[in-house]
């Protein structure tokens, strides 16, 4: 039947009418994986017997209010811990961790009846943007398998892009859900900062990690979301604020003809974000969706903000330095192996986050950087008294070869240069597919909003996906 | 860099020392860039979400059982992580 290729609420809504059974479902999502995941490789671990065991105990029940993901096969980011299923963060250090507990984000799903059917791939310790730098293997990306799928959820989005799951969560730092999903052709959203816990989640940079879903269209994005966000005292960085029903505002807007909704919303373009060296089609695709909106009745304001050279400066310090405290832990003694396991790209961000935060040296870098993130956030507050949003390209390119990572120190800050600034001011963005280039490749564009404007972000791109057909193509990998 | 190895409890071999330096040296550069930007009368960010203080109630919870605890440990012995001594006895 295929029902591996249903988005969530198609999913949903084919369990509550009786057309299939979860157990239908997820048999499909597995057969998939078995057909074309030893060519994609999004997975590090799948977890069938689990599943099916999950799957039986559902019985005859369907999603409903308390269990909105009944049934729903979902695939995770291996640095995301799940209790008995190990979790190795693609990292060699980790390579036999079973958790004892499960993240918070895991719990929520499963307390709202999702399964777990894999761990994916992902840049060791989320170091990276390809994917590539995995301990393990390389991820290929579904639209053509001699390209990097991006990084470093890249497991996450090639498994939503190839079908071989329903939906699927990622965690951003700077970068690592929108870029992805941009080169995937995805729906990527990195929430504001705080609004989904980080508990359990293999931190990276602690100050900008920030979880959220991947997933095959905007109204997913929209139902995961509100079930993901919220206060949790396990993390003390997470905001009180309520939690609105993301679903139900967009349908409401769709239902309403939407479209009318997004006349007097005031679109801002950074000229700054046409970086020198931007490909020709991501270019282009970005002004056909300007387009759109335009049509759609929206207003576009030209913009500026402080050149993205420096917020891949001050990213680089403040995830370098975040890092060699955050890697300071795996001793091989509680849990994992020893320091002698870390790969070079984890040994290379130590090192310099040890330099930088070091006696000497800690005014001219670290304090630097944080002086001139304040510079940036106070930036983007400008920006949002004239317009409601801003809308750029996500990424400069479409997916590159596999490969190109190889002895470059700073690809993934250079490749994530254009989602830099909103993560380190905290700021919602999602990725949206913008069209394909002439080989076939996705392209895409991100719109970024104020924090906690996730509604305002989900609702614009709601408006853009009815308008356009990109989310309706797939990745032909028979 | 050997100094900062020690500091971040890494052995890195002479091949991984002289090619982090090399990158190490090239990532510098870059982020030179910063002090092009005046920041005198800035103050710092250390974190966006503008909470402070976060607290809540100190109430006694079931935690992680001491079995579980272990039971990722590469060395154990009665119900202890085991690691090597810590202190240099002379």
């Amino acid at each position: 039947m295929n029902l591996n290729k249903l988005t969530i609420t198609e999913a949903i809504n084919g369990l509550k009418e009786k057309k299939f059974s979860s157990e239908e479902l997820v048999e499909d999502c597995f057969k998939r994986i078995k057909d074309i995941d030893e060519k994609v490789r999004a997975f590090v671990t799948v977890c069938e017997n689990e599943a099916l065991e999950q799957v039986k105990r559902i019985g005859g029940n369907v999603p409903n209010a308390e269990k909105p993901l009944l049934g729903i096969p979902f695939a995770v980011k291996d640095n995301f811990c799940t209790k008995d299923i190990k979790t190795t963060a693609s990292a060699k250090v980790l390579e036999n961790y079973v958790p004892v507990y499960d993240a918070t984000v895991v719990k929520k799903l499963k307390e709202a009846g999702a399964i777990i059917i894999g761990k994916t791939n992902m840049d060791a310790w989320a170091h990276g943007s390809s994917t590539e730098t995995s301990d393990f293997f390389t991820t290929r990306n579904p639209w053509n398998l001699n390209r990097l799928p991006g990084g470093s959820s890249g497991g996450s989005a090639a498994a939503i892009a190839a079908d071989m799951t329903i939906g699927a969560i990622g965690s951003e730092t700077a970068g690592s859900i929108r870029q992805p999903a941009a080169w995937c052709g995805v729906v990527g959203m990195k929430p504001t900062y705080g609004r989904v816990s980080r508990y359990g989640v293999i931190a990276m940079a602690s100050s900008t990690d920030s979880p959220g879903p991947i997933t095959k269209t905007v109204e997913d994005s929209a139902l995961i979301l509100g079930i993901l966000a919220g206060k949790d005292e396990n993390d003390a960085t997470t905001s009180p604020l309520l939690v609105p029903n993301y679903l139900r505002e967009i349908r409401v807007m769709g239902e309403m003809g939407g479209i009318s909704w997004i006349k007097g919303i005031k679109i801002g373009v950074p000229k700054e974000y046409f970086i020198e060296g931007i490909e020709e089609e991501v270019k282009n695709n970005t002004l056909k969706a300007i387009d759109v909106f335009k049509k759609l009745g929206a207003e576009i304001v030209e913009i500026s903000l402080i050149d993205p050279k420096y917020s891949v400066a001050v990213y680089t310090i403040l995830q370098r330095s975040e890092v060699s405290s955050n890697l300071a832990r795996y001793d091989g003694i509680r849990f994992g192996n020893n320091r002698t396991f870390f790969g070079q790209e984890a040994k290379r961000r130590i090192m310099l986050g040890t330099y930088t935060l070091s006696a000497g040296y800690f005014d001219k870098y670290y304090l630097k950087a944080q002086k001139v993130r304040t510079l940036i956030c106070q930036d983007f507050e400008k920006a949002f008294q004239k317009v409601d949003i801003i809308l750029g390209p996500t990424s400069p390119c479409t997916a590159l070869p596999v490969g190109i990572t190889k002895g470059a120190s700073m690809f993934g800050e250079l490749q994530d240069i254009l989602v830099e600034a909103s993560s380190i001011a905290g700021l919602p963005g999602i990725n949206l597919c913008s069209g394909f280039s002439q080989d076939g490749l996705p392209t895409g564009i991100q719109i970024i909003g104020q924090n906690f404007s996730e509604e305002l972000i989900l609702k614009t791109s709601f408006a853009y996906e009815q308008a356009t057909e990109w989310s309706k193509r797939k990745p032909n990998l028979e | 860099m050997r100094y900062i190895a020690r500091l971040a409890n890494l052995t890195l071999t002479d091949e991984e020392v002289k090619k982090i330096q090399k990158q190490l040296s090239e990532t510098l550069k870059y982020v030179e860039a910063l002090n092009e930007l005046n920041t005198d009368k800035v103050e710092p960010t250390s974190q966006v979400t503008g909470l402070m203080n976060i607290s809540r109630e100190d109430e006694i919870k079931p935690s992680i059982s001491q079995k579980d605890s272990l039971s990722c440990a590469m060395t154990k012995d009665n119900g202890f992580f085991k690691t090597k001594s810590i202190h240099e006895f002379k």
